[in-house]
């Protein structure tokens, strides 16, 4: 990684562990606890995240000298709005059964607080290449413990994992069921509350 | 600060290229989308017939055509059950009150089996699917649901195959002609009762949700039976 410096470098993996979007800044939640029924659907949201991260980012980067101070937020919003109504067009034409699973979760990107937040906090002030991997480093962290959470859930509430039965059904005949909390929304406020907590023992932070 | 003019400009040019770009994805991408969703009901009207993919375990966009181009037919009837010359695809059966679609299985020329579009409220959301019928017009042959908002694991449950085996066989007509619709009780069907060959088991959890079915299905088996009338009469 010599070609990018420190700060690049941060850039990136800053928000994969130290200020993680969903388990340490508590972003993005909505989604977390909508889309991770399945591990499937959660994959594919991340990669929505990250690609609107991405251009969301690079693109108020470009424009970062340009944009008039009063109406920042406006021109945010409607950068990232196109790239996320362009984003639901292509799934509905290429992934249509996905796009009818996540409904409109991906159209609610437009209002996920964290690639707001990155365009405002860190793209309006930082270059383009900068901002591009702070982009990419948000939207795997937000994936990250999305998956994970999604991984639990689908594994605990069905049985499977990425749709692929892991259980035996052998099990399933001598009395095992699976947990249908896993599958509703408390679940998944168990799950990651569980998981944020974890991750902020590793990361090492302390709430005071 | 920078002046109002060049702000007004910015965000005027800002607005028409993103307005630009919106439009040019939208229309290029419209003729895809539009097929995904008339392969996605051809493929709900053929689930609910129970015909399954030959080819591999999911249907493709070449066999769902083919498919449905040799088996089905898409006819519009009237409130008096006559056939109308209008086409399913102009029909939106949330809006439209006086014409109702229907689809026949046939092969060669006989009828296999009729399939009608059904909806209603269930708990938090609309369910729509699809109920086929056996040709002799009172059996249940399947069911399909490609849209709601229910609770998964509970009302959700409707879109799983065995609720929807349930309905195989089960009749929504009594012995005296009368359109009873299908039942779905909490709980197992009791085999010995005299009404099981109009229920279902239920989805324990989802009360609201099956009472939703149960009265959008008869409701919407109703709209038909002028035409299941004639149906029967003609076969004898």
């Amino acid at each position: 990684m010599a070609i990018l410096n420190k700060k690049s470098k941060l850039a990136f993996t800053d928000p994969l562990m130290a200020s993680n979007p969903i388990s340490l800044q508590v972003l993005g939640i909505c989604s977390a606890l909508a889309v991770t029924v399945q591990v499937q659907t959660a994959v594919v949201m991340t990669l929505a995240v990250i690609a609107v991260l991405a251009a969301s980012n690079t693109t108020i980067s470009l424009l970062r000298n340009k944009i008039p101070g009063k109406v920042r937020i406006i021109i945010q919003l409607s950068v990232i709005a196109t790239l996320v109504i362009v984003i639901d067009q292509i799934l509905k034409a290429y992934m249509y059964d996905m796009s009818r699973q996540l409904s409109v979760f991906i159209a609610l990107i437009i209002t996920n607080c964290i690639v707001m937040g990155r365009a405002e906090a860190y793209a309006m002030q930082n270059n383009v290449k900068d901002s591009f991997l702070d982009g990419v480093g948000n939207g795997l962290g937000y994936g990250g413990i999305l998956i994970a959470v999604a991984v639990f859930r689908e594994f605990l509430g069905n049985g499977s994992i990425y749709g692929i039965q892991v259980i035996p059904n052998g099990l399933y005949s001598n009395g095992y069921e699976n947990m249908g909390l896993m599958v509703l929304a408390p679940g998944a406020f168990v799950i990651l509350g569980l998981i944020v907590w974890l991750h902020r023992i590793m990361a090492g932070i302390e709430e005071e | 600060m920078r002046s109002n003019t060049y702000t007004l400009v910015f965000t005027s040019v800002i607005t028409i290229f993103f307005g630009f770009l919106l439009s040019v994805a939208a229309t290029s991408l419209k003729p895809r989308q539009d097929i995904n969703i008339e392969i996605d009901m051809k493929k709900n009207i053929l689930g609910a017939l129970g015909l399954k993919p030959k080819l591999s375990s999911k249907w493709t966009i070449e066999e769902v055509q083919n498919v449905y181009k040799k088996n089905i037919i898409g006819i519009v009837l009237d409130k008096n059950g006559s056939k109308t010359d209008k086409n399913p695809k102009d029909i939106d059966t949330d809006k439209n009150e006086d014409f109702f679609p229907i689809y026949i299985h046939k092969t060669s020329d006989e009828i296999n089996g009729y399939v009608i579009p059904i909806s209603g409220k269930g708990l938090w959301s609309t369910l729509y699917g699809y109920f086929a019928i056996e040709p002799d017009c009172e059996t249940a042959k399947g069911i399909t649901f490609y849209k709601h908002g229910e609770t998964p694991g509970l009302g959700g449950e409707v879109e799983k195959d065995w609720f929807q085996n349930n309905f195989k066989g089960k009749k929504f007509i009594d012995e005296n002609n009368m359109l009873v619709g299908i039942e779905v009780v909490k709980g197992t069907v009791d085999e010995s009762s005299d009404d099981a060959y109009r229920q279902v088991d239920g989805i324990s959890g989802a009360t609201i949700t099956s009472k939703g079915l149960e009265v959008f299905l008869r409701e919407d088996l109703r709209k038909y039976q002028p035409y299941f009338k004639i149906q029967k009469e003609f076969a004898g």
